[in-house]
């Protein structure tokens, strides 16, 4: 089975929802044309990044009769869709989102659960954190979901790898940092090699879109990439510039890889639980 | 030795980016320079006309009497160079006045009226020329203070102020700035003879090796010295780098209400753009 995956790395207005609405619509049509399966935004890719104070005002709930979702699950009839953006819960509570439209429904909406509050960034002052790391079902297998800082860490794409994924689809709103001598910034190299290191690891298709465009001095770099189980690099968009990148990825390719390395059959899930029993109860961890 | 080599290429790349972005979402499509005849104005005028092209830049030129003739003919080299418009405008007659009125006037008062003499210049063709002010403070005199606060650290946005003074000669190479604008001793130019090495008493290599193990790699006073740098020396950066704070910031407004600029009033620049 072959699965048609676009990404988006867009360039977004810092709190315009309605005109990054539009830009969504324009890059869906595009991808439609191009026979997508799936078309995956980066993070807050309805809203732009540094929100701060913006946060309240460009809050939206996934729902149908939401006046910006009611459009992108209109277009989730043709293709389904990864959207970023700002989930404000019953009580309040805004978090990072990314929610996966298919057939006019929503699916699955993941609540970003690291918060970077360091260096540069500020999100926990702003969001909420989530609490949740789960797997779904899709017309495609099964697929996690994960925002940035969520897979800066190596427990949620584990988690999501037990809870069944054989795609993760990672969306980033990364700044570019770490300008030395080399081609690449520093953020990018890293989060290029962890993408690659998930997909070998855990022997399936990781995906990561992460957007362009500048917010004052912050440059992010863009450079999507697909990873297939073999931890090959399936495709690759350009750094700095919107673009529109297309992979084509061969499911069957997950059976023959987990036939040659059966690192999931082998995973032993009782031996980590009990050992982190041990490291919680000795108070180890932290939280 | 530290080495602070950068890419030259993504450099060029982000920093032209960057004054494309942030000159036309503040809704302008031009800039203005003050060119000093120095490296540090000479690499943000190259880059400026790299992101919003050759006609779109201002180079203005802002002589007082005893400035060196060398700095307004290698601003001249390099505006024929980039083939820019440009307009020089002497200050002499501006600052005279305000020098007259005090025979004390110290060397240190006078250079920092001059600075903020060609800022009233720049903002003024800033309005005329419909452009923003774009600036030209590399990232070690950020650090060390080393400049006047409302005079040239005054911009709309700064392209370079992410770069050590070593860095932002490595980009000059490679974006084909004159080679004598690269290679002679960095002036602030407001009083013959004058040198920033001379005057901060330390030179840009040793600072700038000092403030990146300081303040990139975030290295404490002690393990400055294991890395071989002179105790008092490393003291004195360090001094030098929290006395000048004051100059890195907005002045600090005193907080009376639930929401206060500054504090909890917290957006971009690019906001809604």
């Amino acid at each position: 089975m072959k699965l048609h995956l676009a990404l988006a790395q867009i360039a977004t207005k810092l709190g315009d929802v309605e005109s990054n609405l539009e830009k969504h619509i324009d890059y869906i049509k595009r991808a439609k044309s191009n026979k997508a399966d799936l078309l995956v935004f980066p993070e807050l890719s309805l809203t732009g990044y540094v929100l701060q104070d913006i946060v309240a005002s460009v809050a939206h709930r996934p729902t149908e009769d939401d006046p910006v979702f009611k459009h992108l699950l209109k277009a989730s009839h043709d293709l389904d869709l990864v959207i970023g953006f700002v989930d404000e819960d019953e009580r309040h509570r805004f978090f990072i989102a990314s929610a996966y439209l298919s057939g006019g429904k929503v699916v699955h909406v993941h609540h970003k659960v690291y918060l970077p509050t360091y260096g540069l960034f500020d999100e926990g002052r702003f969001f909420a954190w989530g609490d949740s790391i789960r797997s779904f079902d899709t017309r495609f297998g099964r697929v996690g979901l994960l925002i940035c800082e969520d897979f800066w860490h190596a427990s949620p794409p584990y988690l999501l790898w037990l809870d069944g994924a054989d795609l993760m689809i990672f969306s980033s709103a990364s700044p570019g940092r770490g300008l030395n001598d080399k081609e690449k910034l520093d953020s990018a190299r890293w989060v290029e090699r962890v993408n690659k290191a998930y997909a070998s690891m855990f022997t399936s298709f990781v995906a990561h879109c992460n957007r362009v465009g500048f917010e004052d001095g912050l440059l992010f770099w863009g450079g999507a990439t697909v990873n297939d189980p073999n931890g090959d690099l399936v495709a690759q968009g350009p750094y700095f510039e919107e673009a529109l990148t297309f992979a084509e990825l061969d499911l069957n390719q997950l059976r023959r890889t987990r036939a040659r390395l059966p690192l999931l059959r082998d995973e032993r899930t009782a031996l980590v639980q009990k050992e982190l029993d041990r490291i919680l109860a000795r108070g180890r961890s932290n939280h | 030795m530290v080495d602070l080599t950068i890419n030259t290429d993504v450099a060029r790349q982000i920093l032209t980016g960057f004054i494309r972005s942030e000159v036309t979402r503040a809704g302008f499509s031009r800039a203005v320079i003050g060119l000093s005849g120095g490296i540090d104005s000479a690499l943000s005028c190259a880059l400026a006309v790299d992101a919003l092209g050759k006609e779109n830049v201002l180079a203005v030129r802002m002589p007082y009497r005893s400035s060196s003739p060398d700095s307004l003919a290698h601003a001249e080299l390099l505006i024929k160079q980039l083939e820019i418009p440009s307009k020089t405008i002497e200050i002499t007659n501006m600052v005279e006045p305000f020098f007259a009125l005090d025979p004390n006037i110290t060397q240190l008062r006078k250079g920092n009226v001059m600075a903020r003499e060609r800022m009233i210049v720049l903002y003024d063709q800033s309005e005329v020329f419909k452009g923003l002010v774009i600036g030209t403070s590399n990232k070690t005199e950020i650090l060390l203070g080393y400049s006047t606060q409302w005079g040239d650290s005054a911009s709309a946005i700064n392209p370079i102020g992410d770069l050590y003074k070593a860095q932002v000669r490595q980009l000059s190479r490679a974006m084909h700035i004159p080679t004598v604008i690269i290679d002679k001793a960095p002036s602030a130019d407001l009083w013959d003879g004058q040198t920033d090495e001379g005057e901060l008493g330390f030179t840009y290599e040793q600072a700038d090796q000092l403030l990146y193990l300081l303040v990139d790699q975030r290295y404490s006073l002690q393990e400055c010295v294991d890395a071989g740098f002179d105790k008092q020396f490393v003291n004195q950066i360090i001094n030098r780098v929290r006395r000048t704070q004051f100059k890195r910031m907005l002045p600090p407004i005193a907080k009376l209400s639930n929401r206060t600029v500054g504090y909890d009033f917290l957006y971009l620049r690019d906001w809604g753009t």
